[in-house]
């Protein structure tokens, strides 16, 4: 049988692990920021609060 | 009762405080004379699934023999293994062992003695039994006790590095055996060839020697290993 | 820490050293790490387009295998990758201990992933190729039992590190456990090696033969070479990532979240 489907399923495969391992971090770091971001607003606030 | 390190300069010295700790441990396990029979009933059981499971037919039972009897050695060593740092771990010795003056390479190592003499030894003396029941052929049968002798160590020291990880979790038992089990591929590989060679009269002996280099490396570097383990776990 | 920086004779020794001791403070390698890893992902898409280039549209098809031969371009070096990784993972664990620079166990830990999906990516490699080329799904010759071995070694060392609570002795328990793992890589994979020589199944290696035509040769190590690239701009990404959350209320974190803002 034609080994060709099997070709591109494993390389589509390979590819979508790929591009998955590239972007996640990139989806973490915007939580991160964003994270710190609010925690950076709520300091803040409790600063103005107490001043 | 916990005898502890008796007081004196016996202890003061490294041997006295290495026979000391394998006194006590060992007092401690004939205290529990019944827990000392489980990895030995453990062992005996699975073995005996195997015929059932698979038939008995003789020549089957003879070809994976060698596999058998050390897997089932194998999955018996593991779960005698939490055992080795449990119940020290569980009241607080262990932390007066990380904290005495003895150095706690040492003390790992005289736990591991204890785990062997105990968990890997009678493994070794049941061997016979165990190959007569799986019709291991007789001409195998020395080689397979040399390797369970000269193998069984080496679980115990490699086991206790992932036991010295594993002791601080609540499951701790269950991911030592994933954790060990790559580690004890090369030893399940090395023994079992040099049983098979012996049952077709091939040269054994290399194997022999390589599992005799294996272990002379395990107890000077598993030690050390065990002791980084145990101080991260108990930090 | 290291503590012999900045007194040595000569201005040479001292660069690199230094280069070294900076490298440990983690604004100082958030920023260069940021500057880096552009020209990281540039060298891995030129690199890899040039390797897929020559040899999926060049290079010629293997008289044995066909035109599955072609897996191999992306297929063996992500084998080579992640026994990189693995041991880049227990050398990180034998910096953490020497150095004791933060960023090596933030490294560490983000290693441990990526190279466990790359592995297990290669795994399902494994199968989709198996088909038609030995007839069954999987069969346990030497490379793919080693390669098993090793993923459950992987799966070990992340099962320990997320089985422990407090971040930092679940990263220095995971570390010890890389690096006993890693003493033992070797002897695991010739041990499998031999092993499968003692039982003589009849495997087909995936090259092919003995000798490699130099046609084939030169994509597969160019794809080699690409994969590193792209492993490098990924690990420094993550590890950035980790920094970001682990030094959460540091003032450089809030100064690089500030930056973003505007």
């Amino acid at each position: 049988m034609s080994h060709t489907p099997f070709i591109w399923a494993a390389y589509t495969l390979g590819a979508v692990v790929l591009l998955w391992c590239a972007l996640a971090p990139l989806a973490r770091k915007r939580t991160a920021i964003r994270d710190i971001r609010r925690l950076i607003q709520l300091e803040e606030r409790t600063r103005d609060s107490d001043s | 009762m916990n005898p502890g390190l008796p007081a004196g300069a016996a202890a003061a010295s490294l041997r006295g405080a290495f026979f000391a700790l394998v006194r006590r441990d060992l007092l401690l396990a004939f205290r529990r004379r019944t827990e000392l029979l489980f990895p030995v009933i453990f062992l005996l059981v699975v073995i005996s699934l195997f015929p059932l499971g698979i038939g008995p037919s003789p020549q089957l039972l003879a070809r994976i023999a060698p596999g058998v009897i050390w897997i089932a050695a194998l999955l018996a060593t593991v779960i005698s293994l939490d055992a080795l740092f449990r119940s020290d771990f569980e009241d607080g010795t262990l932390e007066q062992f990380v904290i005495s003056g003895h150095p706690l390479t040492l003390i790992a190592l005289a736990k591991i003695a204890t785990h062997w003499l105990v968990a890997g030894l009678p493994i070794v003396l049941l061997s016979p039994l165990l190959a007569l029941w799986m019709n291991l052929p007789l001409e195998s049968l020395g080689v397979m006790v040399l390797t369970l002798l000269l193998g069984t160590p080496i679980l115990s020291l490699i086991g206790s590095i992932g036991v010295g990880l594993t002791i601080s979790l609540k499951r701790g038992g269950q991911l030592l055996s994933l954790l060990v089990f790559p580690l004890y591929v090369p030893i399940l590989i090395i023994a079992t060839a040099a049983v098979m060679a012996a049952a077709d009269s091939l040269p054994f002996t290399q194997f022999l020697g390589l599992l005799t280099a294996g272990l002379i490396t395990s107890v000077t570097l598993a030690p050390f290993a065990t002791a980084a383990a145990l101080k991260i776990s108990l930090s | 820490m290291n503590t012999n920086t900045a007194t040595q004779a000569t201005p040479r020794k001292n660069a690199f050293l230094l280069f070294i001791h900076k490298l440990g403070s983690p604004p100082w390698f958030y920023d260069f790490s940021g500057k880096l890893i552009p020209w990281l992902w540039l060298a891995f898409a030129l690199l890899a387009a040039w390797g897929l280039y020559l040899g999926l549209v060049k290079g010629p098809a293997d008289y044995l295998q066909g035109e599955s031969v072609r897996i191999m371009y992306i297929h063996v070096p992500s084998a080579w990758m992640s026994m990189l990784i693995y041991t880049s993972n227990g050398h990180h664990g034998l910096h953490r201990a020497g150095l004791a620079h933060p960023h090596h166990g933030s490294a560490g830990d983000e290693q441990r992933p990526g190279g466990r999906r790359l592995h297990a990516g290669r795994a399902g490699h494994r199968f989709t190729l198996g088909g038609p080329t030995w007839g069954t799904y999987w069969v346990w010759d030497a490379r793919l039992t080693s390669e098993l071995v090793l993923l459950f070694l992987y799966l070990g060392v992340m099962g320990l590190y997320s089985a422990i609570d407090e971040p930092r002795k679940a990263a220095r328990a995971a570390c010890l456990l890389a690096l006993v793992g890693l003493v033992n890589l070797p002897i695991i994979h010739f041990s499998v090696k031999w092993w499968n020589t003692l039982h003589q199944p009849n495997s087909i290696s995936i090259t092919g033969g003995s000798s490699i035509d130099p046609s084939m040769l030169w994509p597969l190590l160019i794809m080699a070479v690409a994969v590193k690239f792209y492993y490098a701009a990924n690990l420094l990404t993550r590890t950035r990532v980790r920094l970001l959350e682990q030094d959460l209320r540091k003032g450089w974190v809030r100064d690089v979240a500030r930056e973003k803002a505007k």
